[in-house]
Protein backbone atom coordinates (compact mmCIF):
# COMPACT_ATOMS: atom_id res chain seq x y z
CA UNK A 1 0.00 0.00 0.00
CA UNK A 2 2.70 2.40 1.30
CA UNK A 3 4.14 2.66 -2.40
CA UNK A 4 4.76 6.28 -3.67
CA UNK A 5 1.92 5.98 -6.79
CA UNK A 6 -0.39 5.20 -3.61
CA UNK A 7 0.85 8.35 -1.94
CA UNK A 8 0.54 10.72 -4.33
CA UNK A 9 -3.32 9.44 -5.38
CA UNK A 10 -3.70 10.20 -2.08
CA UNK A 11 -3.24 13.44 -1.70
CA UNK A 12 -4.31 14.31 -4.90
CA UNK A 13 -7.70 13.28 -2.89
CA UNK A 14 -7.25 15.23 -0.30
CA UNK A 15 -6.58 18.40 -2.49
CA UNK A 16 -9.55 17.74 -3.85
CA UNK A 17 -11.16 17.38 0.26
CA UNK A 18 -9.56 20.42 1.16
CA UNK A 19 -10.82 22.72 -1.57
CA UNK A 20 -14.66 20.97 -1.67
CA UNK A 21 -14.91 21.56 2.08
CA UNK A 22 -13.09 25.30 2.55
CA UNK A 23 -15.92 26.42 -0.95
CA UNK A 24 -19.14 24.43 0.49
CA UNK A 25 -18.72 26.37 3.65
CA UNK A 26 -17.05 29.64 2.14
CA UNK A 27 -14.34 29.67 4.91
CA UNK A 28 -11.50 27.93 6.36
CA UNK A 29 -7.61 27.41 5.57
CA UNK A 30 -7.05 25.86 2.18
CA UNK A 31 -3.60 27.23 2.04
CA UNK A 32 -1.69 26.08 4.74
CA UNK A 33 -3.66 22.66 4.25
CA UNK A 34 -2.54 22.48 0.73
CA UNK A 35 0.91 22.81 1.71
CA UNK A 36 0.96 20.08 4.03
CA UNK A 37 -0.70 17.41 2.50
CA UNK A 38 2.46 15.67 1.44
CA UNK A 39 3.19 15.32 4.44
CA UNK A 40 -0.24 14.47 6.34
CA UNK A 41 -0.26 11.86 3.85
CA UNK A 42 3.30 10.26 4.40
CA UNK A 43 2.80 10.78 8.10
CA UNK A 44 -0.65 8.45 8.16
CA UNK A 45 0.09 6.47 5.25
CA UNK A 46 3.51 5.40 5.65
CA UNK A 47 5.48 6.78 8.54
CA UNK A 48 3.02 6.77 11.80
CA UNK A 49 2.99 2.90 13.63
CA UNK A 50 -0.90 3.26 14.45
CA UNK A 51 -3.01 0.82 16.16
CA UNK A 52 -6.61 -0.27 14.23
CA UNK A 53 -9.32 2.06 16.05
CA UNK A 54 -8.80 5.16 18.28
CA UNK A 55 -8.59 5.16 21.95
CA UNK A 56 -7.72 8.68 23.98
CA UNK A 57 -4.32 7.17 25.44
CA UNK A 58 -2.80 5.96 22.39
CA UNK A 59 -0.71 3.48 24.33
CA UNK A 60 1.04 1.50 21.88
CA UNK A 61 1.11 3.44 18.87
CA UNK A 62 2.75 6.97 17.76
CA UNK A 63 0.53 9.85 18.22
CA UNK A 64 0.54 12.90 16.43
CA UNK A 65 -0.71 16.40 17.90
CA UNK A 66 -1.35 19.49 15.20
CA UNK A 67 -0.28 22.78 16.95
CA UNK A 68 -1.34 25.11 13.86
CA UNK A 69 -5.04 23.86 14.19
CA UNK A 70 -5.92 26.25 11.25
CA UNK A 71 -5.31 23.68 8.61
CA UNK A 72 -7.74 21.04 9.62
CA UNK A 73 -9.05 20.75 6.54
CA UNK A 74 -6.11 18.53 5.40
CA UNK A 75 -6.15 16.82 9.29
CA UNK A 76 -9.51 16.04 8.83
CA UNK A 77 -9.37 14.68 4.90
CA UNK A 78 -5.86 12.53 6.05
CA UNK A 79 -7.91 10.80 9.46
CA UNK A 80 -11.10 9.85 7.58
CA UNK A 81 -8.80 8.51 4.61
CA UNK A 82 -6.86 6.89 7.16
CA UNK A 83 -10.82 5.70 8.85
CA UNK A 84 -10.97 7.29 11.79
CA UNK A 85 -13.90 8.39 10.82
CA UNK A 86 -15.94 7.99 7.40
CA UNK A 87 -15.30 9.87 4.22
CA UNK A 88 -18.76 10.93 4.56
CA UNK A 89 -18.51 13.36 7.42
CA UNK A 90 -16.18 15.54 5.65
CA UNK A 91 -19.26 17.20 4.46
CA UNK A 92 -20.41 18.45 7.58
CA UNK A 93 -17.27 20.48 8.23
CA UNK A 94 -17.53 23.75 9.99
CA UNK A 95 -21.24 23.54 9.75
CA UNK A 96 -23.85 23.06 12.65
CA UNK A 97 -23.67 20.36 14.89
CA UNK A 98 -20.53 18.94 13.22
CA UNK A 99 -17.80 17.10 14.82
CA UNK A 100 -15.37 18.94 12.39
CA UNK A 101 -15.36 22.23 13.71
CA UNK A 102 -13.61 24.77 12.56
CA UNK A 103 -10.47 24.26 14.63
CA UNK A 104 -10.09 20.59 15.49
CA UNK A 105 -11.19 19.46 19.18
CA UNK A 106 -11.90 16.68 21.09
CA UNK A 107 -14.80 18.41 22.43
CA UNK A 108 -17.78 16.55 19.99
CA UNK A 109 -15.83 12.95 20.04
CA UNK A 110 -13.85 13.19 17.01
CA UNK A 111 -11.62 9.97 16.48
CA UNK A 112 -8.45 10.85 15.53
CA UNK A 113 -8.30 14.01 17.63
CA UNK A 114 -6.15 13.90 21.21
CA UNK A 115 -6.02 17.95 22.05
CA UNK A 116 -7.89 20.83 20.50
CA UNK A 117 -5.65 23.94 18.91
CA UNK A 118 -6.64 26.96 17.30
CA UNK A 119 -5.54 29.15 19.81
CA UNK A 120 -1.60 28.75 18.27
CA UNK A 121 1.54 28.29 20.24
CA UNK A 122 0.28 25.10 22.38
CA UNK A 123 1.34 22.11 20.60
CA UNK A 124 4.59 21.68 21.47
CA UNK A 125 3.98 21.52 25.23
CA UNK A 126 1.35 19.30 25.08
CA UNK A 127 3.34 16.92 22.78
CA UNK A 128 6.37 16.90 25.07
CA UNK A 129 4.18 16.20 28.14
CA UNK A 130 2.41 13.00 25.60
CA UNK A 131 6.05 12.09 25.21
CA UNK A 132 6.85 11.94 28.66
CA UNK A 133 3.58 10.26 29.74
CA UNK A 134 5.30 6.91 27.14
CA UNK A 135 8.23 6.94 28.84
CA UNK A 136 6.49 6.34 32.18
CA UNK A 137 4.35 4.33 30.51
CA UNK A 138 7.52 2.51 29.28
CA UNK A 139 5.92 2.70 25.44
CA UNK A 140 8.52 2.93 23.05
CA UNK A 141 6.74 4.24 20.44
CA UNK A 142 6.81 8.23 19.16
CA UNK A 143 5.30 11.47 19.11
CA UNK A 144 4.90 13.68 16.12
CA UNK A 145 4.18 17.29 16.06
CA UNK A 146 3.41 19.94 13.54
CA UNK A 147 3.55 23.62 14.20
CA UNK A 148 3.37 26.79 11.88
CA UNK A 149 6.19 28.61 11.54
CA UNK A 150 4.72 32.11 11.95
CA UNK A 151 3.48 30.62 15.18
CA UNK A 152 6.87 29.94 16.37
CA UNK A 153 6.43 33.77 17.66
CA UNK A 154 4.33 32.30 20.64
CA UNK A 155 6.26 32.74 23.38
CA UNK A 156 4.99 29.31 24.78
CA UNK A 157 7.10 27.28 21.92
CA UNK A 158 10.07 28.61 22.96
CA UNK A 159 9.18 27.53 27.12
CA UNK A 160 8.71 24.00 25.58
CA UNK A 161 12.02 24.10 23.41
CA UNK A 162 14.21 24.90 26.04
CA UNK A 163 12.48 22.21 28.24
CA UNK A 164 12.61 19.09 25.54
CA UNK A 165 15.77 19.46 25.50
CA UNK A 166 16.94 20.37 28.58
CA UNK A 167 14.79 17.02 29.91
CA UNK A 168 16.18 14.68 27.29
CA UNK A 169 12.62 14.29 25.42
CA UNK A 170 14.43 12.03 22.43
CA UNK A 171 10.86 10.40 21.42
CA UNK A 172 9.43 13.61 19.84
CA UNK A 173 9.60 14.92 16.26
CA UNK A 174 8.11 18.39 16.27
CA UNK A 175 8.01 19.60 12.55
CA UNK A 176 7.81 22.92 11.28
CA UNK A 177 5.95 24.15 8.12
CA UNK A 178 8.58 26.32 6.84
CA UNK A 179 6.57 28.19 4.26
CA UNK A 180 7.11 31.12 5.35
CA UNK A 181 4.06 33.18 5.45
CA UNK A 182 1.50 34.44 7.44
CA UNK A 183 -1.45 36.01 7.44
CA UNK A 184 -0.10 39.45 7.07
CA UNK A 185 2.23 38.57 4.68
CA UNK A 186 5.83 36.81 4.92
CA UNK A 187 7.09 35.71 7.77
CA UNK A 188 10.19 38.24 6.88
CA UNK A 189 7.58 40.91 7.04
CA UNK A 190 5.88 40.38 9.80
CA UNK A 191 8.20 39.64 12.83
CA UNK A 192 11.34 37.39 11.17
CA UNK A 193 11.99 34.22 12.72
CA UNK A 194 15.80 34.67 11.96
CA UNK A 195 17.81 31.51 11.32
CA UNK A 196 15.30 28.67 13.23
CA UNK A 197 17.99 26.29 12.49
CA UNK A 198 20.95 27.75 14.21
CA UNK A 199 17.79 28.72 17.05
CA UNK A 200 16.65 25.13 17.82
CA UNK A 201 20.04 24.09 17.33
CA UNK A 202 21.17 26.58 20.55
CA UNK A 203 18.59 24.96 22.13
CA UNK A 204 19.97 21.41 21.88
CA UNK A 205 17.64 20.02 19.70
CA UNK A 206 18.57 17.67 16.71
CA UNK A 207 17.39 19.28 13.68
CA UNK A 208 17.40 18.26 10.28
CA UNK A 209 15.84 20.16 7.28
CA UNK A 210 13.64 18.84 4.47
CA UNK A 211 13.79 21.46 1.53
CA UNK A 212 11.89 19.64 -1.06
CA UNK A 213 8.43 19.69 1.32
CA UNK A 214 6.14 19.29 -1.07
CA UNK A 215 7.82 16.19 -2.18
CA UNK A 216 6.67 12.67 -1.41
CA UNK A 217 9.68 10.81 -2.05
CA UNK A 218 11.51 13.49 0.03
CA UNK A 219 9.21 13.83 2.95
CA UNK A 220 9.49 10.01 3.58
CA UNK A 221 13.45 9.80 3.62
CA UNK A 222 12.97 13.14 5.67
CA UNK A 223 10.59 11.00 8.35
CA UNK A 224 12.53 8.16 8.35
CA UNK A 225 15.65 9.74 8.87
CA UNK A 226 14.07 11.60 11.81
CA UNK A 227 13.42 8.41 12.98
CA UNK A 228 16.85 7.23 13.35
CA UNK A 229 17.58 10.26 15.18
CA UNK A 230 15.28 9.41 18.27
CA UNK A 231 16.30 7.72 21.36
CA UNK A 232 19.57 9.46 21.26
CA UNK A 233 19.40 12.09 24.19
CA UNK A 234 17.96 14.89 22.04
CA UNK A 235 14.68 16.18 20.85
CA UNK A 236 14.23 16.25 17.14
CA UNK A 237 12.89 18.88 15.34
CA UNK A 238 12.43 18.83 10.80
CA UNK A 239 12.16 21.93 9.02
CA UNK A 240 10.06 21.27 6.34
CA UNK A 241 10.39 24.01 3.16
CA UNK A 242 7.10 23.68 1.96
CA UNK A 243 4.90 25.78 -0.70
CA UNK A 244 1.45 27.70 1.12
CA UNK A 245 -1.09 26.21 -1.76
CA UNK A 246 0.66 23.72 -3.35
CA UNK A 247 -0.60 21.74 -5.94
CA UNK A 248 -3.57 24.15 -6.92
CA UNK A 249 -1.43 26.84 -9.02
CA UNK A 250 -3.43 30.06 -7.99
CA UNK A 251 -2.89 29.53 -4.59
CA UNK A 252 1.14 28.87 -4.85
CA UNK A 253 3.51 31.13 -3.34
CA UNK A 254 1.12 33.95 -1.62
CA UNK A 255 -0.39 34.13 1.94
CA UNK A 256 -3.80 35.11 -0.05
CA UNK A 257 -5.41 31.72 0.33
CA UNK A 258 -4.65 31.84 3.95
CA UNK A 259 -7.73 32.01 5.24
CA UNK A 260 -9.80 32.67 2.09
CA UNK A 261 -11.96 29.93 0.42
CA UNK A 262 -12.05 29.50 -3.29
CA UNK A 263 -15.55 30.72 -5.47
CA UNK A 264 -17.25 27.90 -8.06
CA UNK A 265 -15.15 28.63 -11.16
CA UNK A 266 -11.81 29.22 -8.97
CA UNK A 267 -12.76 25.36 -7.35
CA UNK A 268 -13.55 24.30 -10.53
CA UNK A 269 -10.25 25.17 -11.86
CA UNK A 270 -8.76 23.73 -8.63
CA UNK A 271 -10.45 20.42 -9.26
CA UNK A 272 -9.01 20.36 -13.34
CA UNK A 273 -5.62 20.57 -11.54
CA UNK A 274 -6.25 17.57 -9.31
CA UNK A 275 -8.36 14.51 -10.92
CA UNK A 276 -10.23 12.73 -8.64
CA UNK A 277 -8.63 9.47 -7.77
CA UNK A 278 -10.21 7.61 -4.66
CA UNK A 279 -13.78 9.07 -4.90
CA UNK A 280 -14.79 12.15 -3.51
CA UNK A 281 -16.75 12.56 -0.73
CA UNK B 1 0.70 14.63 47.28
CA UNK B 2 2.86 12.00 48.49
CA UNK B 3 0.02 9.44 50.23
CA UNK B 4 -1.95 9.74 46.83
CA UNK B 5 1.22 8.96 45.00
CA UNK B 6 1.59 5.79 46.58
CA UNK B 7 -2.24 4.82 45.82
CA UNK B 8 -1.94 5.31 42.56
CA UNK B 9 0.73 4.82 40.50
CA UNK B 10 -0.68 7.17 37.84
CA UNK B 11 -0.77 10.77 39.98
CA UNK B 12 2.05 13.01 38.92
CA UNK B 13 3.14 16.52 40.33
CA UNK B 14 4.32 19.23 38.00
CA UNK B 15 6.00 22.74 39.65
CA UNK B 16 7.08 25.54 38.06
CA UNK B 17 10.46 26.16 40.81
CA UNK B 18 8.15 26.29 43.49
CA UNK B 19 8.86 23.24 45.24
CA UNK B 20 9.26 24.93 48.70
CA UNK B 21 6.47 26.51 48.55
CA UNK B 22 3.80 24.36 47.32
CA UNK B 23 5.51 21.60 49.90
CA UNK B 24 6.12 19.11 46.96
CA UNK B 25 9.72 18.20 48.39
CA UNK B 26 8.45 14.96 49.94
CA UNK B 27 6.54 14.00 46.37
CA UNK B 28 9.89 14.41 44.49
CA UNK B 29 11.67 12.15 46.98
CA UNK B 30 9.44 9.57 47.52
CA UNK B 31 8.02 9.20 43.86
CA UNK B 32 11.38 11.42 41.65
CA UNK B 33 10.40 9.34 37.97
CA UNK B 34 7.00 11.03 38.68
CA UNK B 35 7.58 14.78 39.26
CA UNK B 36 8.25 16.99 36.73
CA UNK B 37 10.20 20.28 37.89
CA UNK B 38 8.91 22.54 34.56
CA UNK B 39 10.85 25.54 35.52
CA UNK B 40 9.62 29.22 35.22
CA UNK B 41 6.97 28.29 32.40
CA UNK B 42 3.45 28.34 33.52
CA UNK B 43 2.29 27.93 30.45
CA UNK B 44 4.43 25.23 29.49
CA UNK B 45 3.66 23.62 32.68
CA UNK B 46 -0.79 23.48 31.58
CA UNK B 47 0.49 22.07 28.14
CA UNK B 48 2.61 19.30 29.47
CA UNK B 49 0.42 18.29 32.08
CA UNK B 50 -2.86 17.94 29.21
CA UNK B 51 -0.25 16.09 27.54
CA UNK B 52 0.50 13.77 30.22
CA UNK B 53 -3.11 13.16 31.23
CA UNK B 54 -3.01 11.22 27.00
CA UNK B 55 -1.54 8.07 28.44
CA UNK B 56 -3.61 7.77 31.63
CA UNK B 57 -1.38 9.76 34.10
CA UNK B 58 -3.41 12.37 36.62
CA UNK B 59 -1.25 15.58 36.90
CA UNK B 60 -1.60 18.14 39.57
CA UNK B 61 -0.22 21.22 38.64
CA UNK B 62 1.60 23.89 41.38
CA UNK B 63 1.56 27.05 41.75
CA UNK B 64 0.68 30.37 42.92
CA UNK B 65 -3.18 31.16 42.32
CA UNK B 66 -2.21 34.04 40.32
CA UNK B 67 0.28 32.41 37.85
CA UNK B 68 -1.69 28.74 38.11
CA UNK B 69 -4.77 30.66 36.36
CA UNK B 70 -4.50 34.06 35.17
CA UNK B 71 -0.99 34.22 33.84
CA UNK B 72 -2.23 30.81 32.18
CA UNK B 73 -5.86 30.91 31.03
CA UNK B 74 -5.75 30.85 27.20
CA UNK B 75 -3.65 27.30 28.19
CA UNK B 76 -6.06 25.79 30.62
CA UNK B 77 -9.37 27.29 28.44
CA UNK B 78 -8.21 25.07 25.21
CA UNK B 79 -5.55 22.33 26.49
CA UNK B 80 -7.28 21.80 29.59
CA UNK B 81 -10.65 22.88 29.67
CA UNK B 82 -12.40 22.93 26.31
CA UNK B 83 -10.21 19.41 25.46
CA UNK B 84 -12.20 17.80 28.76
CA UNK B 85 -7.90 16.67 29.98
CA UNK B 86 -7.98 15.38 33.76
CA UNK B 87 -5.41 17.99 34.82
CA UNK B 88 -6.04 19.34 38.73
CA UNK B 89 -4.72 22.75 38.97
CA UNK B 90 -3.39 23.50 42.48
CA UNK B 91 -3.25 26.82 43.89
CA UNK B 92 -1.62 28.01 46.48
CA UNK B 93 -0.94 32.00 48.00
CA UNK B 94 -4.27 32.60 46.83
CA UNK B 95 -5.93 35.99 47.73
CA UNK B 96 -4.81 38.89 49.82
CA UNK B 97 -3.05 36.99 52.69
CA UNK B 98 -0.14 35.96 50.87
CA UNK B 99 0.52 39.53 52.46
CA UNK B 100 3.57 41.26 52.08
CA UNK B 101 4.45 40.43 48.79
CA UNK B 102 1.59 43.27 47.28
CA UNK B 103 -0.97 42.85 44.66
CA UNK B 104 0.99 41.47 41.83
CA UNK B 105 1.10 37.84 43.68
CA UNK B 106 -2.68 38.76 44.88
CA UNK B 107 -5.01 37.27 42.70
CA UNK B 108 -8.44 38.10 43.65
CA UNK B 109 -10.21 37.28 40.36
CA UNK B 110 -8.84 33.50 40.12
CA UNK B 111 -12.33 31.75 41.33
CA UNK B 112 -14.22 34.59 38.70
CA UNK B 113 -11.73 33.15 36.18
CA UNK B 114 -11.96 29.45 36.69
CA UNK B 115 -15.93 28.75 37.42
CA UNK B 116 -16.31 30.25 33.75
CA UNK B 117 -14.77 27.51 32.01
CA UNK B 118 -17.34 25.12 31.15
CA UNK B 119 -16.71 21.73 32.87
CA UNK B 120 -14.34 22.93 35.55
CA UNK B 121 -14.66 21.87 38.90
CA UNK B 122 -13.67 24.72 41.27
CA UNK B 123 -12.82 23.63 45.22
CA UNK B 124 -11.72 26.33 47.74
CA UNK B 125 -10.46 24.63 50.80
CA UNK B 126 -10.58 25.76 54.31
CA UNK B 127 -7.89 23.90 56.44
CA UNK B 128 -5.17 21.41 56.09
CA UNK B 129 -7.47 18.26 56.25
CA UNK B 130 -9.96 19.51 54.34
CA UNK B 131 -7.06 20.33 52.01
CA UNK B 132 -5.42 17.03 52.18
CA UNK B 133 -9.08 15.49 51.67
CA UNK B 134 -10.32 17.23 48.50
CA UNK B 135 -6.57 16.25 47.05
CA UNK B 136 -7.13 13.06 47.32
CA UNK B 137 -10.91 13.05 46.24
CA UNK B 138 -9.61 14.90 42.86
CA UNK B 139 -7.28 12.07 42.35
CA UNK B 140 -11.28 9.84 41.97
CA UNK B 141 -12.48 12.30 39.99
CA UNK B 142 -12.47 12.53 36.48
CA UNK B 143 -12.26 16.12 34.79
CA UNK B 144 -10.39 19.12 34.56
CA UNK B 145 -10.44 21.03 38.44
CA UNK B 146 -9.26 24.11 40.05
CA UNK B 147 -8.01 23.55 44.02
CA UNK B 148 -7.64 26.90 45.71
CA UNK B 149 -5.67 26.96 48.93
CA UNK B 150 -4.44 29.89 50.99
CA UNK B 151 -1.39 30.82 52.65
CA UNK B 152 -1.72 31.80 56.29
CA UNK B 153 -2.18 29.39 59.11
CA UNK B 154 -5.52 28.96 60.43
CA UNK B 155 -6.69 26.62 62.53
CA UNK B 156 -6.73 22.95 61.68
CA UNK B 157 -11.11 22.53 62.32
CA UNK B 158 -11.87 20.21 59.83
CA UNK B 159 -11.81 16.57 61.51
CA UNK B 160 -8.85 14.28 59.88
CA UNK B 161 -11.97 11.92 59.08
CA UNK B 162 -14.33 14.34 57.47
CA UNK B 163 -15.30 12.42 53.78
CA UNK B 164 -14.50 15.46 51.35
CA UNK B 165 -17.76 14.89 48.73
CA UNK B 166 -17.33 17.52 45.70
CA UNK B 167 -20.08 19.84 45.57
CA UNK B 168 -21.49 19.05 49.27
CA UNK B 169 -21.35 21.80 51.55
CA UNK B 170 -20.68 20.74 54.95
CA UNK B 171 -23.23 22.85 57.84
CA UNK B 172 -20.87 23.76 60.48
CA UNK B 173 -23.71 25.62 63.07
CA UNK B 174 -27.34 24.98 62.53
CA UNK B 175 -29.08 28.52 63.39
CA UNK B 176 -32.38 30.29 62.65
CA UNK B 177 -31.52 34.13 61.95
CA UNK B 178 -29.05 34.75 58.75
CA UNK B 179 -27.43 32.15 56.63
CA UNK B 180 -23.46 32.59 56.69
CA UNK B 181 -22.42 30.84 53.39
CA UNK B 182 -18.26 31.03 53.42
CA UNK B 183 -15.60 29.38 51.60
CA UNK B 184 -11.53 29.25 52.28
CA UNK B 185 -10.21 30.64 55.67
CA UNK B 186 -13.06 32.91 56.09
CA UNK B 187 -14.88 29.71 57.00
CA UNK B 188 -12.76 30.04 60.30
CA UNK B 189 -13.84 33.80 60.61
CA UNK B 190 -17.58 33.12 60.15
CA UNK B 191 -17.39 30.21 62.94
CA UNK B 192 -16.01 33.14 65.25
CA UNK B 193 -18.31 35.56 64.01
CA UNK B 194 -21.23 33.30 64.60
CA UNK B 195 -20.01 32.69 68.61
CA UNK B 196 -20.16 36.73 68.38
CA UNK B 197 -23.49 36.80 67.00
CA UNK B 198 -24.72 34.18 69.35
CA UNK B 199 -23.87 36.64 72.32
CA UNK B 200 -26.15 39.39 70.55
CA UNK B 201 -28.75 37.04 70.30
CA UNK B 202 -28.58 36.10 66.56
CA UNK B 203 -28.65 32.84 65.72
CA UNK B 204 -26.55 32.01 62.42
CA UNK B 205 -26.17 29.23 60.69
CA UNK B 206 -22.88 28.46 58.92
CA UNK B 207 -22.28 26.42 55.86
CA UNK B 208 -18.85 25.61 54.68
CA UNK B 209 -18.75 25.47 50.84
CA UNK B 210 -15.39 23.97 49.60
CA UNK B 211 -16.80 23.76 46.25
CA UNK B 212 -18.06 26.59 44.06
CA UNK B 213 -19.05 24.92 41.18
CA UNK B 214 -20.98 22.96 41.22
CA UNK B 215 -22.42 24.89 43.60
CA UNK B 216 -24.64 23.01 46.25
CA UNK B 217 -28.28 24.77 45.47
CA UNK B 218 -29.80 22.37 47.53
CA UNK B 219 -28.33 23.26 50.89
CA UNK B 220 -28.25 26.74 50.39
CA UNK B 221 -31.56 27.13 49.62
CA UNK B 222 -33.18 24.54 52.61
CA UNK B 223 -31.27 26.87 54.83
CA UNK B 224 -32.52 30.34 53.15
CA UNK B 225 -35.49 29.02 53.31
CA UNK B 226 -35.06 28.89 57.19
CA UNK B 227 -33.28 31.80 57.88
CA UNK B 228 -34.42 34.16 55.56
CA UNK B 229 -31.33 36.39 54.64
CA UNK B 230 -27.82 35.68 53.79
CA UNK B 231 -24.15 36.77 54.15
CA UNK B 232 -21.69 35.40 51.84
CA UNK B 233 -17.82 35.60 52.79
CA UNK B 234 -14.75 34.64 50.68
CA UNK B 235 -10.94 36.26 50.12
CA UNK B 236 -11.80 37.00 46.34
CA UNK B 237 -13.27 40.24 44.50
CA UNK B 238 -16.72 40.74 44.96
CA UNK B 239 -17.13 40.33 41.29
CA UNK B 240 -16.98 37.09 40.23
CA UNK B 241 -16.71 34.96 43.10
CA UNK B 242 -18.93 32.97 45.23
CA UNK B 243 -21.46 35.55 46.50
CA UNK B 244 -22.41 36.08 43.22
CA UNK B 245 -23.03 32.14 42.55
CA UNK B 246 -24.97 32.29 45.46
CA UNK B 247 -26.68 35.70 43.97
CA UNK B 248 -27.54 33.56 41.24
CA UNK B 249 -28.93 30.67 42.95
CA UNK B 250 -31.36 33.13 45.34
CA UNK B 251 -32.60 35.37 42.30
CA UNK B 252 -34.05 32.43 40.21
CA UNK B 253 -35.44 30.42 43.43
CA UNK B 254 -36.01 32.50 46.21
CA UNK B 255 -34.57 35.83 46.12
CA UNK B 256 -33.65 37.00 49.75
CA UNK B 257 -31.37 39.75 50.91
CA UNK B 258 -27.78 39.13 50.75
CA UNK B 259 -24.69 40.97 51.75
CA UNK B 260 -21.25 39.96 50.43
CA UNK B 261 -17.66 39.66 52.64
CA UNK B 262 -15.30 40.01 49.94
CA UNK B 263 -12.97 42.77 48.33
CA UNK B 264 -14.53 45.52 46.84
CA UNK B 265 -13.01 45.51 43.21
CA UNK B 266 -9.98 46.72 43.88
CA UNK B 267 -6.87 45.24 43.74
CA UNK B 268 -4.38 44.36 47.03
CA UNK B 269 -1.62 45.84 48.66
CA UNK B 270 1.44 44.43 51.13
CA UNK B 271 1.03 44.38 54.35
CA UNK B 272 0.39 41.53 57.26
CA UNK B 273 -2.07 38.78 56.62
CA UNK B 274 -4.21 40.33 60.12
CA UNK B 275 -3.90 43.75 58.81
CA UNK B 276 -5.27 43.23 55.03
CA UNK B 277 -8.12 41.44 56.24
CA UNK B 278 -9.06 44.24 58.35
CA UNK B 279 -8.40 47.14 56.05
CA UNK B 280 -10.19 45.02 53.41
CA UNK B 281 -12.59 43.94 55.83
CA UNK B 282 -12.83 40.68 55.23
CA UNK B 283 -12.71 38.92 58.72
CA UNK B 284 -14.87 38.08 61.53
CA UNK B 285 -16.14 41.80 62.74
CA UNK B 286 -16.72 42.33 58.76
CA UNK B 287 -18.99 39.28 58.74
CA UNK B 288 -20.56 40.31 62.05
CA UNK B 289 -21.51 44.13 60.53
CA UNK B 290 -22.67 42.16 56.92
CA UNK B 291 -25.03 40.07 59.25
CA UNK B 292 -26.63 42.95 60.89
CA UNK B 293 -27.00 45.10 57.80
CA UNK B 294 -28.65 41.69 56.24
CA UNK B 295 -30.84 41.38 59.31
CA UNK B 296 -32.38 45.15 58.85
CA UNK B 297 -33.26 44.15 55.21
CA UNK B 298 -35.76 41.37 55.64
Amino acid sequence: MSNTQHLQDFTTQVRRDILRMVHAVNSGHPGGSLGCAEFFTVLYQHQMQRKAGFDMNGIGEDLFFLSNGHISPVFYSVLARSGYFPVSELATFRKLNSRLQGHPTTHEGLPGIRMASGSLGQGLSVAIGAAQAKKLNGDQHLVYSLHGDGELQEGQNWEAIMYASAKKVDNLIATIDYNGQQIDGSTDDVLSLGNLKAKFEAFDWDVLEITEGNNIEAIKAGLAEAKSRTGKGKPVCVLMHTVMGNGVDFMMHTHAWHGKAPNDEQLANGLAQNKETLGDY
Amino acid sequence: MTELGQKNENVVALCADLIGSLKFDDFKKNHPERFFQIGIAEANMIGIAAGLTIGGKIPFTGTFANFSTGRVYDQIRQSVAYSDKNVKICASHAGLTLGEDGATHQILEDIGLMKMLPGMTVINTCDYNQTKAATIALAEHHGPAYLRFGRPVVPNFTPADEPFIIGKAIMLNEGTDVTIIATGHLVWEALIAAEALEAKGISAEVINIHTIKPLDDEAILKSVAKTGCVVTAEEHNILGGLGESVARVLALNTPVPQEFVAVNDSFGESGTPEQLMEKYKLNHQAIVEATERVMKRK
